[in-house]
């Protein structure tokens, strides 16, 4: 396509997402319909005589053929509309939609510390090869990737409550005593700050400290890794050099040169990275009894109950291909300035 | 010696790391295939009398809330790991590689086809989509493997048909079509065979994936159930103790999963410096 | 006093494959308002020497013996933060791949604010209009709107005066010009290479321009210093160096490169090949392309023979033409 206004390429990326939505719509269809044995039954409950199951399956619409539940799945996520949940007792998409601000808030503040810690670290040790920063980013590394996420929060919980006692106990996003802030966008840090109930913000915060960092230790390695490995390669390209060669500071040189042109492959780690956050936040819900969409997922696992399930894998996918557009984007836009360049 | 075999001293001694790393997934591979035979205890004998006691010489990782040996469970547990990880990466090489080499070499509608089905597998976040896999499916040992080998298959279709794109009019291969050989024979014999070194980097490193999405799976309860060992349920099973500071029941098997993919990992870039010295970081 | 003076450096570069010697003994002057030429085969050690006048050279490389003084100050002692201030202000530098020299995310407009930004050059609050002046003092056409341009969308020319326009921007008194119209056609080359000579005759500046080109270094520059595999082996001004070479490799240089008028039987390509630097080599390394060979070559170190009646043109050579 030879689309050359921004506008016209942003819309075009859009474009090619469609068939990708599809194709998640369409497995999460499918992956309901797989199941074992009769959904009806299930729906229907222990107690169901054969006509009540077959009134529950009339009612779910599982007596039309595949093609028609099909168009009715459909229609149903067109008006937002996933299903009655039997953990929760009442629909699937309130569920969701109040327990997301729980698991994003955790995912943010991980995302956070895992760049907080990574950017740095891989841009020292690109700056200082072969020191003791670029061999301690290289251990992280390989240590990093190889740390299972449960046994990471686990440990922290061992080390920080119980034996140091600094971390508060793993209860969830508050202890018992403190009732959550009022609500305003669900996540207890930023709304107890706007209320100005510091105590709680505190308490929140510091809720989140170990299973945030449970979260992003496992981000950390490959967001290190490549921002080590950009990081080199532009610091040994000719603009650079000739950076360096008109006299500009260190700092500008390293941060406005250097650094802005090695975050783009930064970002597209970023979205892979993404990919393992979405998972882990099962694991790291379980772990510190965290109320959000992971917990939910493990419940509904327990109960059966598959509206739920297929819910949560549509959400947390859905998030996943939204952010991979965003990132796509971005690159797009600033793609064409890259392009030339050595 | 051969060739192949002096570089391979050569990068050993030049890499301790990587030696290190061959030695430890032989130690795994020697717990996995004798483990049961040398475990001390009986992996699922309970002895309430000895629950809960911590390391110690008779019980070298302590024994559970059942009185069963720590130790043991963990040995035996090795077995059922690898095994799911080794015949998940096993079905996903097979599968992808038949795909990525066919639709690399054919290319057309072929190659489209697949690439959109890897496409939307890549699309899921894949823990998710094991787990969507295995719930629809059916809690079993089978099906985690068989959604692990299908969260994995984008990764050597990919590489696959990568390589052989590139063969496909390479030099030899094109010397071989003049002289008449069919197109299926020269994709099976001439470019099938030059794409297993790049694969098997790939084998190294998915299998510490495998193994880490397999325990994962068993941690939230799916897959593998009680009393089976398996490190998964071993670490759910003792989280709850964590807080009461009985920290070996869970800490354990999970400091030996950590082992086994780092083993894992370290070997697949010990494996990658080997193929392709270019790619070192 | 010359502005620069260059004498006896030598440079190493320690490498996995060895220790490779790049210069030996190199010595060059450069006076206010002459242009000096560098010329030789790639790999001579032309560009290393700027980057040793700059102090821009790699982590790599150590100087191990040699002087450089700009200006009264001593190069390879001063700190780097001196260093600094004098790059860009004192002396500047102009690369041989225009666009990949600059920024690739920022506009030229952005990149030459950064660089008078940086030197405090001039006033504030006219960064604006101190952009547009540099840019027109290299002729690129309609420059308040080319500020605003990023690099892929200029042409390779284009590139080049922005090139020139960054070296240029504070006024520094010696100008390197490291190849700036390789991979540029001939009609910009000659521009741009006009464009250079313009701007240094004008504010008598000093430029060093490198060059693999003879015939181009025999148009443009006062003085030329031919360099064979990191040695210096003649130093002498442009009309006697074309008219008279001493050097064995200057004159097979200017036999081999082909004039308007060459025709391709009459070409002659000089035999061999640059030596390994990693290897152990003979005090003068041309030794075994010469054809002028004799013992001395290979056993006693170089000397530097005056012309006679022209003390400016110096050969290392015991058997000069």
């Amino acid at each position: 396509m030879a689309v050359r206004t921004r506008t016209g390429l942003v819309l075009a990326r859009m474009l090619q997402a469609l068939p990708t939505i599809a194709g998640v719509i369409v497995v999460t269809f499918v992956m309901t319909r797989m199941l074992p044995g009769d959904p009806a039954v299930y729906f229907a409950g222990p107690m169901a005589t054969p006509e009540s199951i077959a009134e529950i399956r009339h009612q779910l619409g599982l007596d039309r053929s595949l093609f028609e539940q099909f168009w009715v799945y459909l229609g149903d996520l067109a008006r937002g509309d996933l299903g009655m949940s039997l953990v929760a007792g009442g629909p699937v998409t309130e569920e969701i939609m109040r327990r997301l601000p729980a698991s994003m808030e955790l995912t943010m503040f991980g995302l956070a510390f895992a760049l907080g810690v990574a950017l740095p670290l891989g841009v020292l040790a690109a700056t200082r090869p072969n020191s003791w920063v670029d061999h301690l980013c290289r251990l992280i590394v390989t240590l990093g990737v190889s740390l299972p996420t449960f046994f990471t929060g686990l440990l922290l919980i061992y080390v920080f409550y119980y034996l140091a006692g600094i971390a508060p106990a793993p209860v969830g996003r508050l202890d018992f005593i403190t009732p959550p802030p009022p609500h305003l966008t669900g996540f207890y840090t930023f709304d107890a700050l706007i209320a100005g109930q510091f105590a709680t913000f505190w308490g929140a915060l510091t809720q989140l400290v170990l299973p945030a960092v449970s979260l992003g230790v496992f981000a950390l390695a490959p967001i290190a890794r490549m921002t080590r490995g950009a990081m080199l390669q532009v610091l040994s390209s000719d603009f650079i050099r000739a950076a360096r060669a008109a006299g500009l500071k260190p700092r500008t040189v390293l941060v406005t040169y250097a650094f802005r042109n090695a975050l783009l492959p930064v970002l597209t780690t970023v979205g892979i990275v993404f990919s393992f956050m979405l998972g882990a936040n099962v694991l790291v819900e379980k772990v510190f009894a965290w109320p959000g969409l992971g917990s939910f997922a493990l419940e509904a696992l327990v109960a059966s109950d598959y509206a739920s399930i297929q819910g949560f894998v549509l959400t947390m996918t859905m998030m996943f291909v939204v952010l991979n557009l965003i990132i796509d984007i971005l690159y797009t836009l600033v793609d064409r300035r890259l392009e030339v360049s050595g | 010696m051969t060739s192949f075999g002096r570089h391979f001293r050569y990068v050993m001694s030049e890499n301790p790391v990587t030696a290190v790393a061959l030695g430890m997934v032989g130690l795994l591979t020697f717990a996995a295939v004798f483990g049961t035979v040398l475990a001390p205890y009986d992996p699922i004998a309970t002895d309430t009398a000895r629950a809960l006691q911590p390391p110690s010489g008779s019980h070298w990782f302590g024994t559970d809330n059942l009185g069963r040996d720590v130790f043991s469970r963990v040995l035996a547990a090795t077995r059922l790991d690898l095994g799911i990880a080794v015949a998940a990466v096993a079905l996903s090489l097979v599968i992808g590689s038949v795909l990525g080499v066919l639709s690399g070499s054919f290319g057309g509608w072929l190659d489209r086809i697949v690439g959109r089905i890897m496409d939307t597998i890549m699309a899921f976040p894949l823990f998710v989509l094991a787990m969507g896999i295995v719930a629809a499916l059916g809690n079993t040992i089978e099906n985690v493997v068989y959604a692990t080998a299908l969260i994995n298959l984008p990764f050597y279709t990919r590489v696959a048909r990568a390589e052989a794109a590139v063969r496909r009019n390479a030099g030899y291969v094109e010397a071989a079509r003049l002289a008449g050989n069919s197109e299926a024979r020269l994709v099976a014999v001439h470019i099938f065979p030059m794409i297993l070194p790049p694969l098997m980097v790939q084998i190294s490193l998915n299998l510490g994936w495998a193994i880490l999405n397999a325990a994962g799976l068993s941690f939230i309860g799916l897959g593998v159930r009680p009393p089976s060992p398996e490190w998964g349920i071993m670490v759910a099973e003792g989280a709850s103790f964590i807080i009461s500071g009985q920290w070996w029941l869970a800490l354990m098997p999970g400091a030996v999963l950590m082992f086994a993919v780092l083993a894992f990992n370290l070997l697949g870039d010990g494996m990658r410096d080997l193929v392709d010295p270019r790619q070192r970081t | 006093m010359a502005l620069l003076e260059v004498e006896n450096l030598a440079i190493e570069f320690r490498t996995r494959g060895g220790t490779v010697h790049a210069l030996e003994n190199v010595g060059l002057s450069v006076d206010s308002g002459e242009i000096v030429g560098v010329v030789g085969e790639s790999g001579s050690g032309k560009s290393v020497s700027a980057f040793a006048v700059m102090g821009i050279l790699d982590p790599a490389a150590r100087v191990t013996a040699g002087r450089i003084e700009f200006d009264g100050t001593d190069i390879l002692t001063a700190g780097e933060r001196k260093l600094r201030k004098m790059r860009g202000r004192d002396m500047a530098m102009v690369f041989q791949n225009a666009r990949g020299a600059l920024n690739p995310i920022r506009t030229i407009g952005q990149q030459i604010a950064d660089v008078l930004r940086c030197h405090k050059f001039g006033d504030r609050g006219a960064i604006g209009d101190q952009v547009v002046a540099a840019l027109k003092t290299v002729r690129i056409p309609d420059p308040e709107t080319r500020a605003g341009a990023y690099p892929y969308e200029l042409s390779g020319g284009m590139c080049q005066r922005v090139g020139i326009a960054l070296a240029m921007a504070c006024q520094p008194r010696l100008l390197i010009a490291d190849e700036p119209t390789t991979g540029l056609d001939v009609t910009t080359q000659s521009t741009i290479m006009d464009l250079i000579r313009d701007l240094v005759r004008a504010n008598r500046k000093a430029a060093i321009l490198i060059t693999h080109d003879l015939l181009l270094a025999e148009e443009y520059c006062d003085r030329i210093v031919v360099m064979h595999a990191g040695h210096v082996v003649e130093t002498a001004s442009t009309a006697a160096l074309f008219a008279a070479p001493r050097h064995p490799y200057t004159a097979a240089l200017i036999a081999s490169t082909p004039r308007q008028d060459t025709r391709l039987a009459a070409l002659r390509p000089i035999a061999g090949s640059i030596p390994d630097l990693r290897a152990d080599l003979p005090p003068c390394r041309f030794a075994a392309r010469c054809p002028r060979r004799i013992e001395r070559c290979v056993n006693e170190p170089l000397p530097r023979i005056a012309a006679d009646g022209d003390a400016g043109h110096v050969t290392a050579c015991w058997r000069p033409l």
